[in-house]
Parts: structure tokens; sequence; C-alpha cells
């Protein structure tokens, strides 16, 4: 049985080999020039850097393999006795120096231009999350979170990989292009690091602290990334993807996201059932709690406690409202708060205090949940 | 009068030979006693650090996930990284430094021998206690062999203060062993060796025991900071407290890149003593060599920040973090052409060591080249945190330190073992080993530049096939490396008799005693040889 699995899982490969070979992404052996004039001056100095190296490497490895040819004792070579040589040795120290000058003008160069994020049209402030990216439209109040959006059952195994594996989100970073737009990095957790390829992009987000980027996408399309720094478990499975649209097409959808929050928050007011609260809220679950507490709510012990039978889900209704509202500090524990709808927060209270075995048959009303996101009412009072 | 002499003689030496049984392995001062210990640690850890790196490279052979969780995925990164620079690389140059340094200055034995005992035997006990940690309920530590905050403190399983530990233990055993190599290269030179004469082995060691008395306090005081922010409520690291997760980087990375050069300076100096041999010619520039080894010693400690040109430095910082680090070009430049300027001319043979020796010179070089790449700030967006920079330090570590290791043992067999080794043996272990480590790492920069980022378990489609033909590299390498020990234990248990001086062209004091090496050497200061007077 076990030999099988190894040859079904071998053959695969080799399978998934021919696939990939097709695609024209396969055996990309450089960096992309990418979509902004700040990558392709990056582009440029890896490509310079590179060739130098490899003309050192040229003039090194050649007389080092022609000696090896040629003074070798088994054709006779004699051993010369000079030992060190003052010129050569100054010789091969100034060189080098020069080369170095010569790399570190241009270098310095692109970086000034790096560092200046004045002047931006767009500011976007990006937060890092275990393990998803938060991006708010700090001019237009408009924020909302991406997740990976690559079905559970590609990653292992149980259904074919498409194009995008790993590399597609729920909901796009959608940027205006020829825009300049500057990026405010922070994390709410973890240092994770921001990375777009096409823009020769990468920043650290760190707690606590705010990082800048900017960029000018000149031609639309989407472009994808990941999260960078190690940033915990699920590390690998935080994509970034931007979509670059027109000035015209970046202004229609601020305005039809806009249209289509007012319709979500609409929704919280009216009566939901048990069952389809339940049916959301596995969704929702899936999405945003199985990566620690893991889809049978059987968490992993010493790092994120069960939520089948635990004390939370099967304890008092305002206790467990509160630990998913705002969190639990000093743990992985986050506020979802921010990150889902009223709707979405009373469908996944919901789910967890009557699934796996959980069944306290009562349903969390979204409006219950949407009158304690209202602006702080409740602290004012206190 | 002359009987008496010679009974008291008899005696001294009967009272000198090595004890019977485990009390010789657990009591010995013996430095080649001590020397052997590390390198059969050293080696042991090599295998269970490789285990790790298979356990990955088989989870990434393919897209997807098959074998391991990410989690455990990341505790195998952490746990590989650990393991092979503080279980595997360090110890075995110290092993390496044991067996030698005292034979190549014509002392007896070690400076403080009692307190190169001690030095040995916290080891074993650190890494059992770091190894238990992956039977702990929460797993072993997952947060990367370079353990930033907040990750590994708040955010970090309850294994970590084992890890802490550990690390503790380390860094007192590394501390000890360098303070001894320096006592002993300062002090117990044969008469007529100055500095000047000392063979290139001894002065990188001593440089690098120089730098490990700087730094590993450095690492103590960050994984202390780390301990007092997980358990008595300090904020060094926690922003929320008005800590910084930043300063542990700096702070890591200070201690972090003159260990790289711990790792690397030992290789530099074996490989200075192996070229002249096989090239039948003295080292050329051999003082350029020692103040190029202090030079890179110096600058290690101005470049740290460039492990963090992401973090968010001001751009003056950045600029000038990019020039110290495109300096240390220089000196090693320096080195590399000293090397092929030695062997220029020469009369060269290729027997197993210089084969090691010379493949270090061409893949270090090519781990030197990609490290200049590195350097350049404005790339480093780029390149920083993919398999770029895990090809990087891998050329430099793998094929650079670990090469360096190999090439030193088979070079020296001879002289501990008085046994020549199976050259044919020696040979098939070399090329597999090279064609090994090119197939593994070489794609690795290709991954790196074309997106891939490190320490993830899964990744997307277009890296497959590299990331394939990687895996298949790693385990070709990890195999041959059965030869290696295979060759050890034959060369131990026998094989042709070696002359005193092993090799044609060797030149130096250890080459003047007997070839196996008597338990006891230089009880009298030697005559220097003709080649060093």
């Amino acid at each position: 049985m076990m030999g099988w699995k190894i040859i079904k899982t071998i053959g695969s490969g080799l399978g998934l080999t021919v696939y990939t070979a097709t695609a024209s992404a396969a055996w990309e052996v450089n960096l992309t020039p990418g979509v902004t004039d700040v990558s392709r001056s990056v582009f440029d100095l890896h490509m310079t850097i590179f060739w130098i190296c490899v003309a050192i490497a040229l003039v090194v490895f050649g007389v080092m393999f022609w000696s090896i040819f040629h003074h070798r004792k088994s054709r006779g070579a004699k051993a010369h006795h000079f030992h060190e040589n003052t010129m050569v040795e100054v010789i091969w120290t100034i060189i080098p120096i020069i080369i170095l000058v010569a790399m570190a003008v241009p270098a310095t160069a692109t970086l000034v231009q790096m560092y200046d994020t004045s002047e931006a049209e767009l500011d976007v402030q990006i937060t890092g999350y275990q393990w998803k990216w938060r991006y708010d439209y700090l001019d237009h109040e408009l924020n909302f979170f991406s997740n990976l959006s690559t079905p559970r059952e590609q990653i292992s195994n149980e259904a074919d990989k498409q194009e995008h594996y790993l590399l597609e989100v729920d909901r796009h970073l959608v940027l205006p292009v020829e825009t300049k737009i500057r990026f405010l990095l922070t994390s709410n957790d973890v240092i994770h690091s921001w990375w777009v390829p096409a823009l020769a992009v990468k920043k650290d987000a760190i707690p606590g602290f705010i990082n800048e980027a900017w960029t000018v996408i000149n031609e639309p399309g989407i472009y994808r990334g990941q999260c960078a720094e190690l940033c915990g478990k699920d590390h690998g499975f935080m994509p970034v993807v931007i979509e670059a649209v027109s000035k015209d097409d970046f202004n229609q959808w601020l305005a039809d996201t806009r249209v289509a929050e007012q319709a979500e928050a609409a929704a919280a007011e009216r009566v939901w059932t048990l069952d389809e609260l339940m049916q959301q809220g596995e969704q929702v679950y899936l999405r945003a709690c199985a990566a620690c507490h893991l889809p049978n709510g059987a968490g992993v012990p010493g790092a994120f406690p069960a939520l089948k039978g635990s004390a939370v889900a099967l304890g008092d209704v305002a206790a467990h409202i509160d630990i998913v509202l705002n969190g639990k500090s000093g743990t992985a524990m986050q506020a979802f708060r921010d990150q889902l709808s009223a709707t979405e927060l009373a469908a996944v209270i919901t789910y967890e205090r009557n699934a796996w075995g959980n069944s306290l048959g009562e349903a969390v009303s979204p409006a219950q949940i949407a009158r304690l996101l209202t602006p702080s009412t409740g602290e004012a009072e206190q | 009068m002359s009987t008496l002499d010679t009974t008291l003689h008899a005696d001294a030496h009967e009272h000198h030979g090595p004890a019977k049984g485990m009390g010789r392995w657990l009591f010995t001062t013996n430095h080649k006693d001590i020397g052997s210990m590390y390198l059969w640690f050293s080696l042991l850890m090599f295998f269970v650090g490789g285990c790790m790196a298979l356990m990955i490279r088989a989870e990434l052979f393919q897209p997807g996930l098959q074998l391991i969780e990410p989690g455990f995925f990341n505790q195998m990164t952490t746990m590989h990284g650990l393991i092979m620079v503080f279980g595997a690389v360090m110890p075995a140059f110290v092993g390496l430094a044991n067996w030698m340094v005292p034979m190549m200055i014509g002392a007896p034995d070690m400076a403080l021998p009692r307190m190169n005992n001690w030095s040995f035997w916290i080891l074993p006990f650190a890494f059992a206690m770091l190894i238990s940690t992956l039977f702990m309920e929460g797993g072993a530590p997952n947060f990367g062999w370079t353990f930033y905050a907040p990750l590994s403190t708040t955010y970090a399983p309850p294994s970590v203060t084992y890890f802490i530990f550990a690390i503790h233990m380390m860094g007192i055993s590394s501390i000890m062993g360098a303070i001894n190599i320096i006592a002993t290269i300062l002090n117990m030179r044969a008469p007529g060796m100055t500095m000047m004469k000392l063979p290139l082995f001894c002065w990188t060691w001593l440089i690098t025991a120089l730098l490990l008395i700087a730094v590993m306090p450095v690492l103590a005081g960050v994984v202390t900071m780390m301990l007092m922010d997980i358990h008595f409520g300090t904020s060094f690291f926690d922003a929320g407290g008005g800590g910084d997760p930043v300063l542990f980087q700096h702070v890591f990375w200070f201690f972090g890149h003159p260990e790289v050069y711990i790792m690397i300076l030992p290789a530099f100096g074996i490989i200075s003593q192996i070229i002249p041999t096989f090239a039948r010619k003295r080292l050329f520039g051999y003082a350029s060599m020692v103040y190029a080894t202090a030079s890179i010693a110096v600058l290690s400690f101005l470049v740290w920040a460039h492990h963090m040109f992401t973090v968010g430095i001001p751009l003056a910082g950045e600029l000038f973090f990019m020039y110290a680090t495109m300096l240390i070009a220089v000196p090693t430049g320096v080195k590399v052409f000293n090397w092929v300027a030695t062997m220029f001319r020469g009369s060269m043979t290729f027997e197993t060591p210089m084969l090691f020796a010379l493949a270090f010179v061409v893949l270090f070089t090519i781990g030197g080249f990609s490290g200049l790449m590195l350097a350049i700030a404005p790339v480093d967006f780029q390149y920083h945190d993919t398999y770029f920079v895990v090809a990087h330090f891998h050329y430099v570590l793998v094929p650079g330190a670990i090469f360096s290791i190999m090439a030193g043992v088979y070079y020296w067999l001879p002289k501990w073992t008085g046994h020549m080794l199976d050259e044919r043996m020696g040979k098939l272990h070399f090329w597999l080993s090279f064609i090994g480590v090119n197939i593994t790492f070489f794609p690795m920069h290709f991954i790196g530049l074309a997106g891939m980022p490190r320490r993830i378990p899964d990744y997307a489609l277009q890296f497959a096939d590299f990331n394939m033909v990687a895996s298949i590299g790693a385990f070709l390498f990890g195999l041959s490396q059965l030869i290696f020990l295979w060759n050890v234990i034959a060369c131990v248990r026998g094989g042709r008799k070696a002359e005193a001086r092993a090799w044609e062209g060797a030149e130096g004091l250890e080459w003047e005693i007997p070839s196996p090496a008597p338990y006891h050497t230089f009880a009298t200061p030697p005559q220097l040889p003709e080649s060093l007077r």
C-alpha cells in the first residue's frame, strides 16, 4: 500500500513537470524587470552586477584552470619558488576597489530614488496579520482583508492545482496606474514583509512601527507576490495580489465597493435562521479560523486551543463574543471585529457553538453583534 | 644514576598513555582525544541536521503538502539551521583546532586542558536539550534559526525556554574553546616561531577565536533579553510595552554577521594549508593573507545591518552598510587571488584533499559573487528572504565551510590514524558531493530570482521544476556523505601505512612527527624545520 502511494506521488510529480513545462513561467531563471521605473532600474543594476561577476569569474577561474591543466606534476611541471610580489598584490587590491566604486554609484542613485516617498497621490496602509493582509485606503475610508483563496483540497492534493495556486486571494488590492502611491506598512502581530516583485517593493511590516514605500505602476495588470518574512505556521499562505487599473476604473471600483458594503450592513438587520447562520458560519470559519483551530475544531495542543468541547465555545456567550471580537492579547488570537462583518461574526460564533458535537442550539444574531460594533457607544458610556 | 633515569622515564610513560574504557573519554585532558570527540560529535550532528534538510527537501519535492505539516516544516528549518551552525560546523572547526594547533606550533597540548574537556562535554547536553524540544507539547522552536522577535517571544511555543538555555550552554562552550585556542597560540609556540611564521590555519583560528569572544556574549545577551520578555515582564522587543522588535535584529546580527565569518575564516586557514602542499609551492602572499583575514574580521563588525535592508533603516544607514559590505569583497578577493597565484607555476597533484580544496575555491567564490550582489541594497529588496539568499549562504557554507572541513579531515587523517586513505573511495565521495551540491543549490538561485520566498512549505507552480531538481540533488548529496563516514572508519581501521610526511609537498611541524601522532607530542620544544626557519 505504502509503496503504491509513493509511486503515485512520484508519478503525479512527473506529470506535473510535463504540465508546468508547457506553461510559459516554467524554468524561469531570472528576476522580473517589473512594471515600474524603479523596478526597471533595479533589474538593470542586477544585470550589470551579474555580468561584472561573470567577467571576474572568467578571469580568475580561467587562470586557475589554466594552471590546473598546465602546471600539474603529471605533465612534468616543476614548482617555481616565487611567493610574493608587492606590485601584483597592490594591483589586485586596487582594481576591485575601482570596480566596487563603479557599482556603488548607480546603486546609490537607485536607492535614493526608492527612499523618496514625498508627494504621494494615494496612501494605502498595509497591515500584516497572521496570515492575511489588511488594506486601508486612508483617503477613501475603505478597508478590507485579503485572504488566500486557494481551496484546501488543492493544497492537500485532493484536487488539481490551478494556474495561480497559492498566489490568489479573495479580494485584490486595486490600485490606479500612473499614480504615485505611498504604502504605509505595519503589523498586528509578528513581523511580516510585503513583497511584489513586479514593483520591486519589499518592506517589512513591523508591529508598533510604520514603514514607508512607494510605487508608480506603469501598466495595468495583475501582479502577484508573497509574504517574505517568516511569520509563523502559514507564512507560505499569505499572498499579495495587486490589480492595477486605469484611474477611471479605480474610481468606479471605489464607488461599487461602497454600495456593496452598505448592502452587507443592511443584511445584518434582518432576521437570520440558525441554519442560514450555520451555513455561512462554516465558510467564514474555514477562511478565518481553521488555519489555527483546524477545520474540525480540534486545535493544535500546546499551540492553538481546541474549540470542540471547549469552555469558551460552550460557556457564556458574552465571553465567547468578546474573545472573537477583541482577541486575547499576548497570544495569536486576533481581534476579529474589524476583519469580519457583523453577519459573518454572528455566523461564525453560532457555528462554533453548534458544530463538531458542540450543540447549544442557540443562534447569535447579526443585529446583536452590529450593536456591539457601532463606534464605541459602549465605551463612551463607561 | 642513568638506570634510575630510565626507570623514571618508563614509569612516566606508563602513566601518561590513554586511560582504558569510558573514563578515557569522560576525563581526558588530551588535545587529540578531545579533538576526536569534537569531530565525531560534529559528524553526528551533521547527519542529524542533514536528515532534517532531507525532510525539508522531500516536502518541497513537489507543490502541495504531502509529508509534513507547515508547523513541523518550520521546526525542521529552524532545527536544521541551529544544528548545522552550532552543532556541525563550529564544533568541527574546534575539533580540527584541538588536533592541529598544538602540533602545528610545537606545543605539548592545549594551554588549558581541563577547560578543554569541559568545553566539549557541555555540547552533548546542550544539543540533547535542544533536540528534546521536538518531543515537547507545542513542538520545537519554529521561528527560524534567526529567531526574530516577536515570533520567538510572544508567539513562540513553550519550548523556547529550553532553546534559550541550550544557546547559553553552546555559547559558554564556544567562549571557553576560544579562550583556550588564543592562550595556546599566544603562549605555547615553539622557540623561533614568531607570529609571522605561524601556519595560516593557526592565524585564521586565532582571529576566529577573538571574534567568538567578542560576539558570543552578544548572542547570550539577546537570548537573555528574550527570556526576560517571555517570563519576567520586560518589553525589550514588544512595541506594546515601549520596546522595538527591530532592536532584536540589530543585536542578533551584531552577533550573527561575525558568526558567519567564524564559520568561514578557519576554512580559509585549512585551504591555505592544503593548496601549497599539493601545488608543491609556498603559499603566495602569506603576509597579505594574514592582513586580509584581520581586515575581514574588523569589517565583520560594521556590516550587520545588510541582513536588515528591508526593515526600514534610514537612507544614510542603508548606504553606510551597503558600502561597508561591498568593501569586504576586497580582502576576500585578495585571498582567492593568492590561492590561484599559489597554484600558478606550481607542480600540482589532485589527491582527495586537494580536490575538495579546489572545489572550495570555485564554489566559495560563486557564493562570494552572490554575496556581492546581495550587498547592493536596492537590488537586495528583490533578493531578500528569497531562495537566492538560501542559495548564497549554502554556497558559502556547504561547498565552503563543509568542503573545507572534509578537505581538512582527508588531509590530516593519515597523521591522526597512521593510515593513508583509500583514494578511490575519497574521489568517489568528492565527485558525488560536488555534483550533488551543485544540483541542490544552483537551481535555488533561479527559483529565488523567479520570486520564491524562503521558509515556505508549499509553493506556486512556476517554482515546481527547479524545486524537484534541488530535492534530487539534496538526496544525492546527503546519501554520498555515507561514503565519507565509510572512508573515515576504514581509514581508522586500516590502510596503507602513512609516513611522517604523509603528503609529498607537506611542510610544517605536524609533518615532522610520526604518523599516527603519538599520544603525547612535543614534550620538549622542537627545533623548527628548515621551511619555517
